[in-house]
């Protein structure tokens, strides 16, 4: 899949969940950059986005992503 | 069910009006997630959860330290989440001679938190056992060897249930049934546990949200009391106007086993209670001929209270079996193989539960089981007998018919109350119909047993329990009066509430009657009565109205000294 096609479906996932009809999602944002995204959440994020792509991430993995370019990189490889 | 997700968009969702209750939730795990969940899925039982959270593994510090935060809140309900990883881990550091001791240590934490929980609050505690964990230190050997982990895990469960059995508060959340259903790999996810301290996985949470508000609803008195039941492809194999007796599925043979299981869940739910009615699309006489005559039948006529069979629509002819029970709908259970039928009852009464059968009659009973369906908090001799007591109510219809004047009619029937202030035997029963009753319930405070014993060994209380039979039968107790001295003047009525089987019998007469010659005898000279509304019991907006009461601010008050004996037809036994 396309890295573009990826961020679309992560960004489509990041507005269900977090409930935030504006929020667009590019490369370099972080967790900082958005209302609502700590510790918990992120792990709510990371099992929808896993369940969207039938994906698994590993424990390291979810904890090494610095911003969203990091995570799509992470699903594209897998 | 829905999911996580789903189930968080509750959270914005308007809870003014839904009933309020107290819950605080304690873990030794990240329980944030499952606090979310269950205040969301109170939403979906109409219950505004107000819920106190505490900090991470505090469970002890809260509970024994009697000026915590959790006994400043005065929850209604405790919910207790130790997690079987927690457990695992304390195992993991205690010395090998303490391993065999580990489920009795556990257990003996409980206890004492119990008793600081009933000696500081009333409240009612609902405690997760432990899902399975098998380190696999002895291999299959665990089970021959007190030590392992597995032995002291399993043991624990089952000790617990038969602490469960004993403290009259304490109910068990069963979340070990869960990931036997689910399976451990769904239910538990290393990536989350590793990162967040959560040991349930996101797609489990609402599904231990549901059993947990399954048991506080049923607390509240909302549970399933009646299923009703479609006969052709859901209670038997096949179209009896169609294939006939002979060619029915059911018995021992392919998919009849389907069936003859689900007539057994079906017999099982009515000797616990459940009152059983048929409601099916057939010509009556054929649809009763397999009760009557198959002998592969685990079901018969006498195992239900209700049948109705014609070619009427069923969204009334269910009106027609509520009508007769006099329960609300949303206490009963449809169940029917065609989903026309399902769509249309639903779309009628939309308080009734019409689960979405499998398409397989091979899968029906593991669906119905995953639906934890029939909750209750309460197990008596009475649940036996209730299918007879219907079946004996359909009776006196049938005669009330032949009276066109209703004196004569409440004559013919030679009732008998028995009057008794509660006692050992009646004490079980009392605080069952305090959780079951709705429609005729004045204040509806829910009492348990506890709190019954509790107000009959109190000086400023005084009970009343009333029996009715007449010749038709023993209807039981069914109805209960709490008296609270106010001041050496006034009896304040604290709870009055009737089983809706023995409406227009004349038995308010009767009761009033009762307690206003009790307050006279004991020299108090007025009765306070007070109506709460809930949504559910506007049949008595205007009881002590129609009594005779007087009306003074958001009392009703009666005159003793002045107040002359209701005419009724019952005689004390």
């Amino acid at each position: 899949m396309e890295r573009n096609e990826i961020l679309k479906q992560v960004n489509a996932i990041f507005v269900d969940i977090l409930d935030n009809e504006g929020l667009v999602l590019n490369d370099t944002t972080t967790a900082n950059d958005v209302e609502d995204w700590d510790s918990l959440t992120h792990i709510h994020l990371v099992v929808a986005i896993e369940k969207h792509f039938g994906i698994r991430f590993t424990s390291q993995e979810i904890q090494s992503w610095n911003n969203i370019g990091e995570l799509v990189d992470c699903i594209a490889s897998k | 069910m829905k999911t996580f997700s789903q189930l968080k968009k509750n959270l914005k969702q308007d809870f003014k009006g839904l009933k309020k209750i107290k819950v605080a939730v304690l873990g030794d795990t990240a329980t944030q997630f499952l606090v979310q969940s269950l205040r969301a899925t109170g939403y979906d039982f109409g219950c505004d959860l107000s819920i106190w959270e505490a900090d991470f593994n505090q469970i002890e510090r809260q509970i024994f330290d009697t000026q915590s935060e959790l006994y400043e809140f005065q929850p209604e309900v405790v919910v207790i989440f130790q997690s079987t990883h927690k457990l695992l881990g304390i195992y993991n550091k205690s010395k090998m001679e303490n391993h065999a001791v580990l489920a009795q240590q556990r257990l003996m934490e409980i206890e004492e938190m119990c008793n600081a929980l009933n000696s500081n609050l009333n409240t009612k505690i609902i405690y997760y056992n432990y899902p399975e964990i098998n380190d696999s230190v002895f291999g299959n050997f665990a089970n021959k060897i007190q030590s392992s982990f597995l032995f002291q895990l399993r043991k624990l469960n089952f000790e617990l249930m038969q602490f469960a059995t004993r403290q009259a508060n304490f109910y068990l959340c069963d979340i070990s049934t869960i990931q036997n259903y689910l399976g451990k790999a769904s239910t538990f996810q290393t990536s989350v546990y590793i990162n967040t301290e959560m040991v349930l996985s996101i797609d489990t949470l609402p599904v231990v949200a549901k059993y947990t508000m399954d048991i506080i609803a049923t607390i509240q008195g909302q549970f399933k009391k009646c299923v009703i039941l479609d006969l052709d492809n859901t209670t038997w194999g096949g179209i009896i106007g169609d294939d006939g007796l002979e060619n029915i599925q059911i018995g021992s043979l392919g998919i009849g086993k389907a069936f003859t299981e689900f007539q057994y869940w079906i017999k099982k739910l009515k000797n616990r209670g459940i009152i059983i009615a048929v409601c099916s699309k057939n010509t009556e006489s054929v649809a009763c001929e397999p009760f009557d005559k198959h002998p592969d039948m685990v079901l018969r006529m006498d195992d239900i209270a209700v049948f109705i069979a014609n070619w009427e629509n069923k969204a009334d002819n269910i009106r027609q079996i509520q009508s007769i029970l006099n329960i609300g709908f949303d206490s009963m259970v449809f169940l029917d193989d065609n989903p026309f039928e399902r769509n249309m009852v639903r779309e009628n009464i939309p308080d009734i539960t019409v689960p979405e059968l499998p398409t397989d009659p091979a899968d029906y009973l593991e669906y119905l089981y995953t639906l934890n369906l029939f909750e209750t908090v309460s197990f008596s001799n009475e649940d036996l007998e209730r299918t007879k007591l219907y079946q004996v109510q359909a009776q006196r219809t049938v005669l009330q018919q032949k009276f066109t004047n209703e004196e004569d009619f409440l004559k013919s029937l030679n009732m008998l109350s028995l009057v008794e202030s509660f006692n050992k035997f009646n004490i079980p029963r009392v605080a069952q119909l305090s959780q079951r009753s709705n429609q005729f319930n004045l204040r509806t405070v829910r009492y348990t047993e506890g709190d019954i014993e509790l107000i009959s060994n109190s000086d400023n209380f005084y009970t009343f329990a009333f029996t009715l039979e007449d010749k038709f039968g023993d209807n039981g107790l069914i109805c209960v009066i709490i008296l609270k001295e106010e001041n050496k003047d006034a009896l304040f009525i604290d709870t009055w509430f009737m089983s809706c089987r023995v409406l227009k019998r004349g038995m308010e007469h009767f009761v009033l009657n009762t307690i206003s010659d009790f307050a006279k005898k004991k020299g108090f000279h007025k009765l306070i009565g007070e109506y709460l509304p809930t949504a559910k019991n506007e049949m008595v907006m205007n009881h002590y109205l129609n009594l005779g009461f007087e009306q003074e601010d958001k009392n009703w008050i009666l005159n003793t000294d002045t107040y002359e004996n209701k005419k009724c037809y019952i005689n004390k036994k």
